[in-house]
């Protein structure tokens, strides 16, 4: 478990992070940006395969199963869409240069 | 924890952080998403060697289900409908963060039964170290509690927009009294949250021995959870959406950041907390672009037919 305090200190420390890494980018990136976020928190599908290896009983099982759809969906589906975005965002830019 | 999975989750986090820096200049954003794509899959390979889990059968059923769907869907797509594409699958990242503390919250109400013996206190809290959690210490359960009402409200409020912006859901429905009632329904979400943190009894060290709420409690507070999601989104206008779909975006980040913390999983906080901060920013540049406060795009519409669709 990770202590009180070092929790913050990485909270803050990412914030600030996410905060610079966004912060001079030009408007034709916001949707891709976006939808390349959407991807990151797929990493979600990770705690969400811990909780669901730990679960017992049918209860705990099903809402484990729907995290780990859920999460996977977010992934794959985060990853194909920005990867397409980003595709037609390239190929553009070659006819305009 | 071993080794590997900790170094797997550490580059993980460093790659997610580095595929954004590459994807917020035109040059080589494409690299990025590779970058993070990588990250992505280190840290899920690295889990499957987590120590003491279980339901491997089912949980790669999960996987591969979801990952199937949200392929063939994501490639068969119109460009032109990626919006609503982006807020379907952070709807269902939003939904991962809240099922994460549903089962949190559903494994503290088998602590119903107060421990009578020593023996039961023990039993209890070595189930609780054998769930994955060394003792669910009251700090946890706040968090858990906080990140599952932004994971369900990013949940319901990501479909509606999807809803919306597919055509299924046609219109913007309003009436009178709306910000009242989301008021309410916000408020009620608010206290049922914080009724669940007082109705734990807490030993020395805050660690939550004895659980009095039981599955119904848990179950409506996830119920209006929803409800506040799908009521804050429906009077949102279609051209707003973007705004609003970056917003669930940045709020899905901070679930997953905050269920990192219940988890003990530092790439989950680094990687969210990232993406909450950043999509706050991004909500924000979006906002000023289509020349809209984010307050105006959020509220103006409540209850008063809207006078910024003209």
């Amino acid at each position: 478990m990770i202590e009180g305090l070092v929790a913050l200190y990485i909270f803050s420390l990412a914030a600030f992070t996410g905060y610079e890494v966004i912060s001079k980018v030009p408007v034709i990136l916001h949707t891709p940006l976006m939808s390349g976020s959407n991807f990151v928190h797929g990493i979600v599908l990770v705690g969400a395969m811990v909780t669901m290896g730990h679960a017992q009983g049918a209860l705990e099982l099903t809402i484990g199963f729907v995290g780990v759809f859920l999460a996977a969906g977010n992934a794959v589906g985060g990853y194909v869409v920005t990867d397409r975005m980003l595709e037609m965002f390239k190929s553009s830019k070659k006819e305009n240069s | 924890m071993s080794l590997l999975i900790e170094v797997s989750y550490f580059l993980a986090a460093l790659l997610f952080i580095f595929g954004l820096k590459r994807m917020s200049s035109p040059k080589n954003a494409r690299q990025g998403i590779v970058w993070a794509g990588v990250g992505m899959l280190i840290a899920t390979l690295a889990t499957f060697f987590y120590p003491g889990l279980h339901n491997y059968s089912i949980m790669m059923v999960a996987i591969v289900s979801g990952s199937i769907i949200a392929w063939w869907t994501g490639r068969r797509v119109a460009m032109t409908d990626m919006p609503q594409m982006i807020a379907l699958y952070n709807g269902m990242g939003g939904g991962a963060a809240a099922a994460i503390a549903a089962l949190e919250l559903t494994r503290l109400t088998k602590l119903n039964n107060a421990p009578t013996s020593l023996e039961e206190l023990t039993q209890a809290v070595s189930d609780a170290a054998l769930n994955g959690v060394e003792g669910i210490t009251i700090g946890v359960l706040a968090l858990a509690v906080f990140g599952a009402i932004i994971g369900t409200v990013a949940f319901s409020g990501s479909l509606v927009a999807f809803l919306k912006l597919q055509g299924i859901m046609k219109g913007v429905i309003r009436f009178k009294g709306l910000q009242a009632v989301n008021a309410a329904v916000f408020i009620s979400t608010i206290a049922i949250g914080v009724y669940l943190c007082t109705q734990v009894e807490v030993a020395a060290g805050g660690v939550i021995t004895q659980a009095d709420f039981n599955l119904t409690w848990v179950a409506v507070f996830f119920a209006i959870a929803l409800v506040f999601g799908v009521l804050m989104t429906v009077p949102i206008g279609g051209a707003d959406m973007p705004v609003v779909i970056s917003l669930f975006n940045a709020l899905t980040g901070l679930a997953v950041g905050v269920e990192g913390y219940v988890l003990g999983n530092a790439a989950m906080m680094i990687a969210g907390v990232v993406v909450g901060s950043a999509g706050t920013l991004l909500t924000q540049l979006m906002a000023k672009a289509m020349n809209r406060p984010i307050a105006n795009v959020l509220f103006s519409n409540f209850g008063s037919g809207g006078a910024s669709q003209s």
